[in-house]
């Protein structure tokens, strides 16, 4: 029995078929995180083709229907293959270390969810090949331009959406399974760190929506298809019945992109702060309110369809409370740092960055929700300047600041600090530069998801691209960091940093491949 | 060189110097929203106004801890972290504080949305049908009805590579060839529909947005208390020409929004009485491509080639070459199913007849000419 035993320790396969075959959540999240940095490239690179269009007014470089594959391919791969799939990595990497727990529930699965990714992702991106082109009706797929109007490709799109949606919905079963489960002896819900109980949350929000919007693209299926007319008036059927189906997906969606990044940002401050997170059970609560609210307030994103005014009052109403919450969070945060004993490290500038900008996103989410004023901005850039606040600035910040922050655990090196503080300052300045004077031109009246403008917003529009040019190559220093780092460097300690606590610092610097194999007693 | 021209050269130049020059531009940056011409409109702006000041405030207030923190509570300026982790008091003030701001927003909020959702009793009504890419106005009690596009110049400057330095064509992609006329001081109720797919009718200064949505009629208004010409766009994303189908707005005085109604209906009965005659293929052909580039040209391109997979070519084309009935009834009719557009209730007789003489004797085309009376008795 210990011969076998000890042959499990040590088995630790090589070659392509470790990764092709692997059950291991370490090397699963690891291949999230590729994943996801390659379709943050890949998104990258089309919102810097979107730039160089919008550079100075005129068309340049590309022609309209382009222009718009690319706002609508950016938006999916950046939501559907960058963010959500870089969460997941997060959560497979930690949840099993921070909860002491030998690994995910669900280990064949947990392969399998990953595994769907990289073809669904192709099959997304293979349609800007086709004839007709690809997807060009925005990341939203409005009803009728994305069934009656919108090219062959879509169908494409449709099961491409299907298999990401199978992917998170069993990611999200596994981390429900592994939270509620394997937990270490003495580890109650209320002493899980706040990362875990984000994502538990997070996974139940993606089990109920995902379904949702395999409902919406089945029905844009059948409508394209079959003869249906769910979406189309002519038929009987209601355009906007397909936003309501939308946004009821599409608002959780959004928290399904930010919860985690809460959970991250409130493992880092405190850790640099050297102090307890403040107000950990409202922390807690907090999450699930959001989460909560998030399920009832999805049509205002869509004021200006012409609802009946009773339903723009409620959801007015509904909306702004989600600043509650929100604000308990920032409040907490400020508190946590407050007469603590702080050091800059690159996870905590990243931490810090996020409550700021984060904050500035969460406050044009107020001005958005107040109904009246909504008319004026929606659909303009001050919706885009929002949007990207919260998901650049909030979402993508926090999992740079979780990358920096378990780096050395995962490699057992240390980063380049230097470089990395380069990589901060070069993103924070110029993700300002780039998405601030986006509420200019949107207030000033530009709308969004247009390749051309009125050569009155052009000194903004140039700004924000030149901002953009710097965010974008930016990202590739953060790359040459991370490959460094893999191969070597000063060697990390166990604990990694000074005010570091959890589970996850107690094992050995690389991780090795099985941790906990005893579980751990936590007091 | 007559001295108009010479007058439009000077004018570009003194364009080109005033938004190209150092510092200058700088009187052309906008940075808030517009306040507004009408009464909603400045509720609204106030509401704006309102809010950014809270939030402000607050951000001043919150950012102002933390940065003060961050200076003073580190670790390299010796601070020690105190272990306090949580205070129920705290959790509640700073719970019951955003609330109370929130009501204070909800109040006026309310009061200015049940006025937006009040469109009784207007004077005025006009029907705004979203096309893909222009905008149709009926007005609904004075028999008017005609198509607004983007204006010819605009149209030709957006074009890849057209040459034209887009800074010098005046209000580029912000003007129309036939902007809707309302008086003002009067209640405009704007009804919002779609032909094909789903638009926003927009103009920033009339504090004004509505989806136009196929098979809805959704209902907004207006009150301008000052004459003027207004400029808006589409707002909802609508397919490869979302960018480029403008709204403008001109508010009059009530006597001469009277005079234009007048004029409207004259015209509208010349047109028609237009359609009866004979047309020479000269006339037919010169009226015909300023209909193709307004209407056709966006799609099938200029120079009729199409573009491939998505558009058709009209140069070679097997319907343009063929039979005038196939290419009438496709021009008339449409094409379900795909962009093609049934042009018989945008057009008249005369202009369909001269758009499709155009497309069957273009780019090395030759085949027959189409009179409006082949038109008419296809319809």
């Amino acid at each position: 029995m210990s011969t076998v035993a000890a042959t499990h320790e040590h088995h630790h396969p090589t070659g392509i078929t470790r990764w092709l075959f692997t059950t291991n959540h370490k090397d699963i999240g690891t291949l999230y995180l590729w994943f996801a940095f390659i379709m943050f490239l890949l998104g990258g690179a089309m919102a810097m083709v979107i730039r160089a269009e919008l550079f100075q007014p005129g068309m340049q470089i590309v022609d309209p229907h382009f222009f718009n594959q690319m706002t609508t391919m950016h938006g999916l791969i950046m939501v559907f293959g960058a963010v959500m799939p870089a969460f997941v990595g997060l959560a497979n990497w930690q949840i099993p270390l921070m909860i002491g727990a030998p690994d995910m529930a669900l280990p064949r699965m947990n392969n399998w969810s990953f595994w769907i990714l990289p073809f669904a992702g192709t099959m997304l991106v293979s349609t800007l090949f086709m004839e007709g082109g690809g997807p060009a009706f925005g990341w939203t797929f409005y009803a009728p331009l994305s069934t009656t109007f919108a090219p062959a490709s879509t169908d494409f799109f449709i099961f491409a959406v299907h298999l990401l949606g199978f992917s998170s919905i069993m990611g999200a079963i596994n981390i429900i399974a592994t939270i509620l489960n394997m937990r270490a002896p003495g580890m109650t819900l209320m002493k899980m760190p706040l990362f875990v109980w984000t994502w538990l949350i997070t996974a139940f929000l993606l089990i109920a929506v995902m379904p949702v919007l395999a409902g919406a693209v089945t029905m844009m299926l059948t409508d394209r298809n079959f003869g249906t007319s769910f979406f189309d008036a002519a038929g009987g059927g209601d355009p906007v019945l397909f936003q309501h189906v939308f946004w009821f997906f599409g608002h959780p969606e959004v928290y399904i992109m930010i919860l985690p990044a809460f959970g991250v940002v409130s493992q880092i401050i405190p850790t640099f702060a050297r102090k307890p997170l403040f107000g950990y059970a409202s922390m807690v609560y907090a999450t699930a309110a959001i989460a909560f609210l998030s399920f009832i307030v999805w049509a205002h994103h869509m004021f200006t369809v012409g609802m009946p005014v009773a339903g723009e009052l409620y959801f007015m109403y509904a909306t702004v409370m989600i600043a509650v919450p929100t604000a308990v969070k920032v409040f907490n945060w400020t508190a946590t740092m407050w007469k603590g004993s702080m050091t800059f490290e690159a996870p905590m500038l990243w931490a810090i960055a996020f409550v700021f900008l984060f904050t500035i996103g969460g406050f044009t989410g107020l001005m958005l929700g107040v109904a009246p004023a909504d008319f004026q901005y929606h659909d303009t850039y001050f919706v885009v300047a929002h949007f990207h606040y919260v998901l650049v600035t909030g979402a993508v910040f926090a999992i740079i600041a979780g990358v920096y922050y378990w780096l050395p655990k995962w490699t057992g090196n240390m980063y380049h600090e230097g470089l990395a503080k380069w990589h901060f300052w070069l993103s924070a300045i110029s993700v300002n530069v780039l998405f601030f004077p986006m509420h200019f031109v949107g207030l000033a009246g530009m709308p969004r998801r247009i390749p051309d403008y009125s050569p009155m917003f052009a000194e903004f529009n140039m700004m924000a691209s030149l901002g953009g040019f710097v965010f974008g190559a930016s990202q590739l220093l953060f790359l040459y960091i991370i490959i460094k780092t893999i191969r070597g460097g000063e060697k990390a300690t166990d604990e990694v940093w000074e005010g570091a606590e959890g589970l996850e610092w107690t094992v050995a610097s690389p991780a090795p491949y099985h941790t906990f194999e005893t579980p751990p007693q936590v007091k | 060189m007559s001295a108009n021209t010479i007058t439009r050269k000077l004018r570009s130049f003194l364009y080109a110097v005033l938004l190209l020059g150092p510092g200058s531009a700088l009187a052309e940056y906008k940075l808030n929203m517009p306040e507004s011409v009408t009464v909603v409109g400045k509720e609204i702006f106030g509401l704006h106004m309102l809010v950014l000041w809270i939030v402000t405030i607050v951000g001043i207030g919150v950012f102002g801890v933390i940065i003060y923190s961050l200076f003073k509570h580190r670790k390299s300026k010796g601070a020690v972290a105190s272990q306090f982790h949580e205070s129920t008091a705290v959790e509640v003030i700073w719970t019951v504080i955003p609330l109370v701001i929130l009501v204070l927003i909800a109040i006026p909020a309310t009061k200015t949305l049940l006025k937006i959702e009040d469109s009784s009793n207007a004077d005025v009504t006009v029907k705004a049908t979203g096309w893909q890419w222009k905008w149709q106005y009926e007005y609904l009690d004075e028999d008017i009805s005609f198509f607004s596009n983007l204006d010819s110049d605009s149209n030709e400057a957006r074009e890849k590579g057209s040459g034209v330095n887009v800074r010098t064509v005046d209000n580029y992609l912000l003007d129309v060839d036939k902007p809707i006329v309302v008086p003002v001081n009067k209640k405009v109720r704007i009804l919002t529909t779609s032909n094909d797919v789903i638009h926003a009718w927009w103009v920033p200064d009339l504090g004004i947005k509505r989806d136009a949505i196929p098979g809805y009629i959704n209902e907004s208004w207006f009150k301008a208390t000052e004459t003027g010409t207004y400029r808006g766009q589409c707002a909802e994303l609508c397919g490869k020409d979302h960018g480029f189908m403008p709204i403008v707005v001109k508010v009059v005085a009530e006597n001469d929004y009277q005079n234009w109604v007048a004029e409207q209906k004259e015209a509208s009965a010349a047109a028609s009485a237009g359609s009866d005659r004979e047309w020479s293929e000269d006339e037919l052909m010169t009226r015909g491509e300023e209909v193709y580039k307004a209407n056709c040209a966006a799609c099938h391109q200029a120079n009729g080639e199409g573009v491939p997979g998505t558009f058709p070519a009209l140069a070679g084309g097997e319907l343009t070459t063929g039979s005038a009935e196939g290419h009438i009834d496709i021009v008339l009719n449409g094409k379900s199913g795909t962009s093609m557009q049934a042009f018989g209730p945008q057009l008249n007789d005369a202009d369909l007849a001269a758009v499709i003489t155009y497309e069957r004797k273009s780019w090395g085309n030759d085949a027959s000419v189409v009179q409006p009376s082949d038109v008419k008795a296809a319809r």
